[in-house]
């Protein structure tokens, strides 16, 4: 079965696009990331799938049920981490945590407390006294202290220090490993690298590419870094030029006999041919689309 | 249950506030009649020979030498506005205060329907409003009988009863306009208790804007009005219930169905 599964899911906002005809699925127990610059639909995607906003067309389903006819079953079972938390002002962390529990009708304090104790936070501070990363930290307890089978995270290290984000990652990957479903959406590419099994990339409302992250990582163009005297102009292929004194640096997908063949008209000193790093490739969707998959 | 409860605690201070301020005001203006009352009866005439301003506030009808009369005009207008504000203020942001302030995405986001945030919400607005008058009630009795006059008990509770089927008339309307608001609204919630209020006085100062009456709660509300009838007109307090029955279905239908920013 799987966690998450869109079927032309579709929003507009008035006349404006949010999200258009999208098919995802996140199978269960998947640690599963969704990539896209800003504006892209990520956040309205997440808010579909936690019906706090209504779509215009298609469906979603969550453990196979329907986001919409079983909303409140399926906020059962998952544990949403907003970008920005916010909380009721003049409440203690303490009775923020306790209130999440309470209207989720369960007794979670046992795991509220080793959440509270693993992220160092003082549960008797006021939320209107808290910085962004301990607002962050608490929003963290609230959404995993049920033990959810979908965790829904929208950014989530923003604010947290890096032992903060690396514990922060243990915790997840603990539940991952109990059976949780992680749905990630994240810009830092590097998280995505590091703990996604599979990821998607979302670009203007739509998906482009859904695959494992070694899949995604795999492309036919090859960095390309030239030290010397280089003029290169005309041959197809040539992407992302950068050009500094010593020479010249591009990502390449054309025949490679052609620049050989272009080089040796060259004074070259030196020549590296490497794999392009995952921050490129996804560059590489974000600007120009990608190819659809 | 889970979120009467948070609502109590988030609006305790200010159903402190405004419980203690009108009871205040009630006493003080009980413990004024004494003395007032020897020289009421210059006051009575000079209050019932001021044309459109005595109409205006029922005077009128009533002698403002007697408790009763006292107590319709001035403590009526306490309840009666205070009151009003007050309900109108817990109606109006009990649920735009949670977009306003960004907890709506931490509420609903948990499996709780939203018909039922509606519902426990109205509620946690009803037992407000129930408390104040409650209270203020309370007040009112013991400081009756502190300055040693007789409880007109018929009257004193036709009087709190119109108040309090006032208050809920305009935090049902209330309720019902904060569904649909997106950044709070205490500025609609007060102008519509005020333009409520002074429709009334319309009413009472011009006979063909009479009709007025049955649109605002006041009208029902009228202390001058209930003292010399001795009822409540159950003709002007139907409108006004059908007027909260329909912002209170009106939430219902809006906020289950609300796309949350």
């Amino acid at each position: 079965m799987y966690a998450i599964e869109t079927s032309g899911l579709t929003k507009y906002y008035g006349k404006a696009r949010g999200i258009l005809d999208l098919d995802l699925s996140v199978n269960e127990g998947e640690f599963f990331g969704f990539i896209g610059p800003n504006g892209a639909g990520k956040s309205t995607t997440i808010r579909l799938l936690l019906g706090l906003i209504q779509s215009t067309g298609g469906s979603a389903r969550i453990f196979g049920k329907d986001a919409v006819k079983d909303k409140k079953e399926i906020l059962n079972d998952i544990g949403y981490l907003p970008s920005e938390a916010v909380f009721y002002s003049g409440m203690r962390v303490r009775e923020v945590i306790k209130l999440s529990a309470d209207l989720r009708k369960k007794d979670c304090s046992d795991e509220a407390h080793k959440l509270c104790e693993r992220l160092q936070l003082d549960v008797n501070k006021k939320v209107e006294e808290l910085s962004f990363g301990n607002r962050k930290k608490a929003a963290i307890v609230c959404a995993l202290q049920h033990n959810p089978k979908l965790c829904i995270l929208d950014e989530p290290t923003g604010g947290l220090d890096p032992l903060m984000q690396r514990e922060f990652f243990y915790i997840l990957r603990e539940k991952n490993r109990q059976g949780a479903t992680i749905f990630l959406s994240s810009h830092v590419l590097s998280e995505i690298q590091r703990n996604c099994s599979r990821a998607a990339i979302i670009r203007e409302g739509r998906l482009i590419a859904c695959d494992s992250v070694e899949e995604l990582g795999k492309t036919n163009a090859k960095r390309v870094t030239v030290r010397g005297d280089i003029h290169l102009s005309g041959l197809p292929g040539i992407r992302d030029m950068q050009k500094s004194e010593e020479g010249v640096s591009f990502l390449y997908s054309g025949d490679i006999n052609a620049l050989i063949h272009a080089l040796s008209e060259n004074h070259v000193y030196d020549l590296n041919v490497s794999e392009p790093d995952l921050e490129e490739i996804f560059m590489h969707y974000y600007l120009d689309g990608g190819e659809e998959k | 249950m889970t979120l009467i409860k948070h609502e109590m605690k988030q609006g305790r201070l200010s159903l402190i506030i405004w419980t203690a301020s009108i009871g205040f005001l009630f006493a003080v203006c009980l413990f004024l009649f004494p003395e007032m009352k020897g020289e009421m009866d210059g006051v009575s005439e000079i209050f019932s020979s001021m044309g459109s301003f005595t109409e205006a506030f029922g005077m009128d009808q009533i002698n403002f030498g007697t408790l009763i009369g006292f107590y319709a005009v001035e403590c009526g207008n306490i309840l009666g506005l205070g009151g009003a504000f007050f309900a109108a203020l817990c109606g109006i942001s009990v649920l735009a205060k949670e977009e306003k302030e960004h907890t709506a995405e931490f509420l609903l986001t948990h499996p709780v329907n939203r018909s039922s945030i509606v519902t426990e919400k109205l509620i946690s607005v009803m037992i407000q409003v129930t408390i104040m008058n409650v209270i203020v009630f309370g007040i009112s009795i013991l400081s009756i009988i502190a300055i040693g006059e007789e409880i007109p008990w018929k009257e004193l509770l036709l009087l709190h009863l119109a108040y309090y089927l006032l208050q809920i008339e305009l935090a049902g309307i209330c309720f019902g306009i904060s569904a649909f608001l997106k950044r709070g609204g205490l500025g609609i919630g007060l102008g519509i208790a005020a333009i409520m209020y002074f429709l009334n006085i319309i009413a009472n100062i011009t006979e063909s804007a009479e009709f007025l009456k049955y649109i605002t709660p006041f009208g029902y509300a009228d202390g001058s009005d209930i003292v010399a009838n001795g009822n409540i007109d159950i003709r002007m307090v139907l409108p006004g219930m059908i007027f909260c029955m329909v912002g209170i279905i009106a939430a219902y239908i809006k906020y289950c169905k609300k796309d949350i920013a």
